[in-house]
């Protein structure tokens, strides 16, 4: 199990970077992390002739808290952003969602720009995207672009970004204060890739929600952002009501999944409430 | 001296540290994949068949043979040249196979040639370019239709007066999965064929039996002497696995001999899941018929055994292992039982541990506690009522089996109290009518230890066997030999695989000698050019404890006693009044130090004279062949287990969480309590995995779902409860140490515990392992 | 192929590699440091793992290439050769935290990192930390016991 031969370009600016995606297009690869992509070129399921190892674009590596937006460089390790205080306090979703992702030798050397780039629908970083409503950074050669979560992701490891095009920065919206997060989700052992996961945040005064953030992963082809039960939420219905109302949002990928995305949008409001 | 005695005085039965640790710590251990003994060792890549069963059309190799790097492509013609099929235990009833498909291929991942390069990554671009031309055939995916090679029953006293006694008939269904015990090190194999000499050398983490060393040997068409087998000083892991190195040690010297230079196989991890050694597949139906009190009157098995596309040595043996003891641990001599074998187009099968035990027990514990449900009885006192009693030991089991020592219902209690099965079943309503689902499963099971040679030939009728050579007993052959300085070195074939044989093995010769174990070095590296081994000899059937163990003990007693003939001169005693201690001779007040002694021997050897300070004996347990009724003493030794697992199930999502474990084992004597405990909580975790995990999926075409780490999944830290576990100690009066062999016992018992806890949870019958979160939400809703 | 130097345990050595060649087969080829075991080379068994500028990292998921300028920590750099074991090495073995060793010396450079980063974790998250290893022989109950103990312990 080792790699085909590649041509390995390493890469110490940005435009450098994009330079070489610009110049080898679908034929090259980004090497972020690499906690996908090296084993899927040890398995030789993927076989580009270029790849393009983005770790030593050190300027990528970070984040910071800039007018309500959390904005994290995509070459950041997801273990460092589990252990950010500013980023965990402005999206204290991110300290719950990230313990489930994958180990932490692999959140040791996976970065949040790669994982979203890669786009799985069972992503928790991806959800959390997609229920926060955030989105990345694009560039290429002589642009760059914002796009949201929304329009990201296509479909499983299908996203939206054209092979010249390199993540350099990931932007999750900050929650204020008053907001309230939980994450659950159902795997089959730590650290899997999850059955159903669910991500939600709302802001709670005077015994009613006034603003709700619902997410499921993986149970589409694609992470979902959950707007009717979030309405629902609200609006005043119950946890129940509410679960019952993101099942019928989510589609029926199995029945199972299906299920786990009303159980685990009620208990996942529930202990956002506690 | 009675063992305990010596347990107290001496090392046996201490929780002595690893003499292999530091190595190991330290990052310094010779495995397979360190080797490397030859110079100019080419690397393989092995092509494998994508498709379940196809006709091979044409092999074309030019493309690879041009590739940078490339040595040499070996190919299914060339492997049936220069190689026969391999032999098995039933004949021409299954398709005969080569060490690569030669014509057709039966299993996605079969070999169909092997590229040979300078390095494994030229092998593996050249690999890519071999282009191979199949004609799909119809694929046997599903166990119940697929093509019986194999079918016979037994009846022993008269199953037919049971049922028709009964008060109530139980029968159930069963279904074991497939599963691998997936050691982290895969296989590795360095063959190098001899032209002068038409001979092998071959260096691999083959772990026994050592009766696939003639296996192979056949196959490669030479004498058992002419294949030199040596086996790294470490290997990482195999709990049955690497038994099934033999086949590719047969693929690469035939390589290695087409070729003319040594050849290395390194697997990778696809190619162990998709292609080593699976665990078998069974289907069981079994009936059991009960008085109204719960007396178990009768069984009736039915077993049907997926072995995958071959019927490779030592299959049909997961059908026979636990044959013997087919009654399990409990007192009913009337049985009936059909054993079958289908092959399939899915991966081989073979020792897996527990080998058969998860496949019985997953059957008969799982029926035992459904006849608890339906005669309204606690699952611990319908256990009670139907154990075999202490007074019977030794208890003559119905299929053969004497079960050595043991008082069952002791270690029952044992383990209820450990477990606090009254408070855990006390708990069970208040949480209940919270909407909580808890449950309680118990599993009373014999683990058998040492197996007969002659087991297997319960697959031939009583006409066949007679007919043939009888086959009995398990052998073990230990040299031992003290230096001239005083050192002690002993050698043996028990292929360890972390079970810490050489620490066990200088306890016991400390002991004997009166020495320290440090002054012991025990050599476990196989060569079956140098080293004492027998047919028998390899690290299954938990056989170390039992019968390594004895030998070893017997082999520096033996040393002892010449130790003794050559003080009681000096000492002007006799022998008898000897006694070794602390590195000398003692007799009246007098002693001589060993090394004196010893030095003397070796360098004084005309002088002194004696029959010299190295030898060799072997040990073999006293199992007989079986007899014309199909009975057989399966094994040397049979422990038992109690366990009592606990679990809560999430009714919305079927999450299941093992929340508690308690096993109580009598393994007969332990000789060292830590290396003990590691192999019941090592056992524990394959049966928690295969439980609630572990299951190697193919689909409708034969294709294997389960292929990487992603996919199949043994358990982590995160999956394992906390566990309770105790020894009791009823010493075995077979082996001269009292020892019985206790690796597997977990692996039997935990997928049975644990289903019954679900299903006492779901209060359902029906249930299927794994007990993934699916099945078990499916299972509630059903 | 490139030039590459890269600290190993300490030392700084100099080679020259192929772009595809993994981390893993670099340590263990040309830098004779058999101690790092390969299980797996898709990420998932955790037993070739590594300390890059100190944190545990899969050794198969990496290039050897992209190890160049870094400083990597083996197994082999835990113990001098012939000095004591560590600590946590110790804790290992009076906890029967091995059997087989094959995937021991992954699982001491995660447990590595953690004792260095001076934290103190509860069973629960050592449990967590080890879910990234597997291992087949111990049941894992004496590797999370022997971590346990040597974060207690002064260092």
């Amino acid at each position: 199990m080792k790699p085909a031969p590649f041509i390995l370009e390493r890469p110490e600016t940005i435009d450098e970077a994009l330079a070489l995606l610009d110049r080898h297009g679908d034929d090259a690869k980004v090497l972020a992390g690499g906690q996908s992509l090296v084993a899927l070129l040890n398995l030789r399921m993927a076989r580009p002739e270029v790849v393009v190892d983005i770790n030593r674009l050190g300027d990528l590596a970070g984040s910071l808290v800039e007018e309500g937006v959390l904005r994290v460089g995509a070459l950041t390790r997801q273990r460092r952003l589990e252990r950010s205080p500013g980023a965990l306090a402005a999206c204290p979703l991110l300290g719950q969602a990230l313990p489930y992702v994958g180990h932490v030798a692999t959140r040791n050397r996976g970065t949040v720009g790669g994982t979203i780039a890669h786009g799985d629908a069972s992503s928790e970083l991806c959800l959390l995207l997609a229920t926060l409503g955030g989105s990345v950074i694009a560039e290429r050669a002589q642009s760059e672009r914002e796009i949201t979560a929304d329009d990201l992701f296509v479909s499983h490891l299908q996203t939206s970004l054209e092979p010249q095009e390199l993540v350099t920065e990931v932007r999750f919206p900050a929650l204020g204060t008053g907001w309230r997060t939980s994450f659950l989700e159902v795997s089959p052992r730590h650290g899997d890739y999850a059955f159903c996961a669910v991500a939600c945040a709302l802001r709670a005064a005077d015994g009613r929600v006034h603003e709700a953030r619902l997410g499921a992963g993986a149970v589409a082809d694609r992470p979902l952002r959950l707007r009717a039960a979030e309405r629902a939420l609200v609006a005043g219905e119950s946890p129940r009501a509410v679960g019952e109302i993101a099942r019928g949002e989510v589609p029926a990928r199995d029945d199972y999944r299906h299920e786990l995305a009303g159980v685990l949008v009620e208990r996942a409001i529930t202990a956002a409430l506690a | 001296m009675t063992p305990s005695e010596t347990a107290v005085r001496g090392f046996v039965g201490r929780a002595l540290e690893r003499v292999e640790d530091d190595t190991l710590l330290r990052g310094q251990g010779w495995f397979i994949g360190d080797l490397d003994p030859l110079p100019s060792t080419g690397h393989a890549a092995v092509v494998r068949s994508p498709l379940a069963h196809a006709r091979i059309l044409s092999v074309e190799t030019a493309d690879a043979l041009a590739a940078p790097g490339v040595i040499g492509v070996v190919t299914g013609a060339d492997v049936a040249r220069l190689s026969h099929p391999f032999p098995s235990a039933l004949g021409d009833a299954a398709p005969s196979f080569h060490a690569c498909a030669v014509e057709t291929a039966r299993y996605v991942g079969e070999p169909i040639c092997v590229v040979v390069a300078t390095d494994r990554y030229l092998a593996e671009d050249a690999a890519e370019l071999v282009r191979v031309e199949y004609e799909p055939l119809a694929v046997a995916s599903d166990t119940a239709t697929a093509p019986v090679v194999h079918d016979r029953s037994f009846r022993y006293g008269d199953p037919e007066a049971a049922f028709a006694a009964a008060d109530l008939v139980v029968r159930a269904s069963f279904r074991q999965p497939r599963s691998s015990a997936t050691p982290i090190e895969c296989y590795g194999v360095i063959a190098s064929w001899e032209a002068a000499t038409g001979s092998v050398t071959a260096w691999a983490n083959f772990q026994g039996p050592f009766t696939l060393h003639g296996v192979a040997a056949a196959a490669l068409g030479i004498h058992g002497s002419k294949l030199r087998l040596c086996t790294p000083a470490e290997s990482g892991g195999s709990y049955g696995i690497k038994s099934g190195v033999y086949v590719p040690i047969v693929l690469m010297a035939v390589c290695s001999r087409a070729l003319g230079i040594p050849v290395r196989f390194i697997e990778d991890r696809v190619e162990h899941m998709l292609a080593s050694q699976h665990a078998t597949e069974r289907l069981s139906e079994v009936e059991a018929a009960f008085s109204h009190d719960g007396r178990l009157l009768g069984l009736r098995l039915d077993l049907l055994d997926d072995v995958g596309a071959y019927v490779r040595a030592p299959e049909p043996a997961t059908l026979y292992r636990m044959h013997a003891c087919i009654t399990g641990a409990y007192d009913v001599q009337d049985v009936a039982v059909r054993s079958r074998v289908a092959v399939t187009n899915r991966c081989p099968t073979g020792l897996n541990r527990g080998f058969g035990g998860p496949q019985l027990y997953g059957a008969l514990e799982r029926t035992m506690a459904i006849a608890a449900r339906r005669l309204e009885l606690d699952p611990a006192e319908l256990a009670r009522r139907n154990l075999v009693r202490v007074e019977q030991m030794p208890y003559r089991a119905a299929a053969g089996a004497v079960y050595d020592s043991g008082d069952y219902e002791r270690c029952l209690d044992a383990v209820l109290e450990l477990a606090g099965y009254a408070e855990l079943r006390a708990a069970q309503a208040p949480a209940r009518a919270e909407g909580r689902l808890l449950g309680v499963g118990l599993a009373c099971i014999v683990e058998p230890s040492v197996s007969n040679m002659g087991y297997i030939s319960l697959a031939q009728t009583p006409a066949e066997r007679a007919a043939g050579l009888p086959k009995s007993g398990n052998s073990e052959g230990v040299s031992i030999a003290i230096g001239p300085h005083g050192g002690v070195t002993v050698r043996f074939t028990s292929t360890p695989q972390g079970q810490g044989h050489r620490t066990v093995a200088a306890q016991i010769v400390a002991d004997a000698l009166g020495i320290d174990p440090a002054d012991v070095d025990a050599r476990t590296e196989a060569d079956t050019a140098a080293n004492p081994w027998t047919v028998s000899s390899g690290n299954y059937s938990s056989r170390f404890g039992a019968v390594v163990a004895s030998a070893i003990h017997i082999a520096a007693t033996q040393l002892a006693d010449r130790l003794r003939a050559l003080a009681a001169p000096i000492l002007e005693a006799e022998p008898a009044e000897i006694e070794l201690r602390d590195g000398a001779a003692h007799a009246g007040g007098s002693s001589v130090s060993l090394r004196r002694l010893v030095g003397a021997a070796h360098w004084n050897a005309a002088g002194v004279g004696g029959e010299g300070l190295a030898l060799t004996c072997t040990y073999t347990v006293p199992i007989a062949a079986a007899d014309p009724d199909d009975r057989i003493n399966g094994s040397a030794c049979y422990g038992f287990i109690a366990d009592v697992a606990a679990v809560e199930v999430d009714p919305e999502t079927g999450v299941v969480r093992v929340t508690s474990y308690a096993t109580v084992h009598d393994a007969g004597r332990i000789l060292n309590p830590l290396i003990a405990e590691g192999q019941v909580l090592g056992g524990l975790a394959h049966g928690i995995g295969a439980a609630l995990l572990e299951e190697h999926r193919y689909d409708a075409d034969g294709n294997l779902e389960t292929a990487s780490f992603v996919d199949y999944m043994p358990p982590t830290a995160t999956e394992l409860p906390p566990v309770r576990s105790l020894q009791i100690e009823s010493p075995s009066p077979v082996t001269p140490l009292g020892a019985k062999g206790l690796g597997e016992g977990n692996t039997m018992s935990a997928p049975a515990a644990i289903a019954n806890a679900v299903a006492d949870a779901l209060g359902v019958d029906q249930l299927e392992l794994p007990l993934t979160h699916e099945r078990v939400w499916r299972a509630l809703r059903r | 192929m490139r030039r590459i130097v890269v600290t190993i345990n300490g030392r700084e050595r100099a080679a020259t590699v192929e772009d595809r060649l993994l981390l893993s087969d670099f340590l263990r080829g040309p830098m004779g440091l058999r101690g790092t075991h390969v299980g797996c080379e898709h990420g998932s068994c955790g037993a070739c793992t590594i300390r890059l500028d100190g944190a545990a990292v899969r050794s198969c998921l990496l290039l050897a290439a992209q190890a160049d300028g870094c400083s990597v920590q083996t197994v082999e750099g835990l113990a001098e050769p012939e000095a004591e074991l560590t600590t946590l090495q110790r804790a290992f073995k009076r906890h029967h935290g091995l059997q087989c060793g094959f995937c021991t010396p992954g699982i001491l450079m995660s447990a590595a990192e953690l004792l260095e980063s001076g934290e103190r974790p509860t069973r629960r998250e050592v449990e967590e930390l080890l879910s990234g290893h597997l291992c087949r022989c111990t049941g894992y109950a004496g590797i999370v016991s022997a971590i346990m103990e040597a974060v207690d312990e002064p260092r």
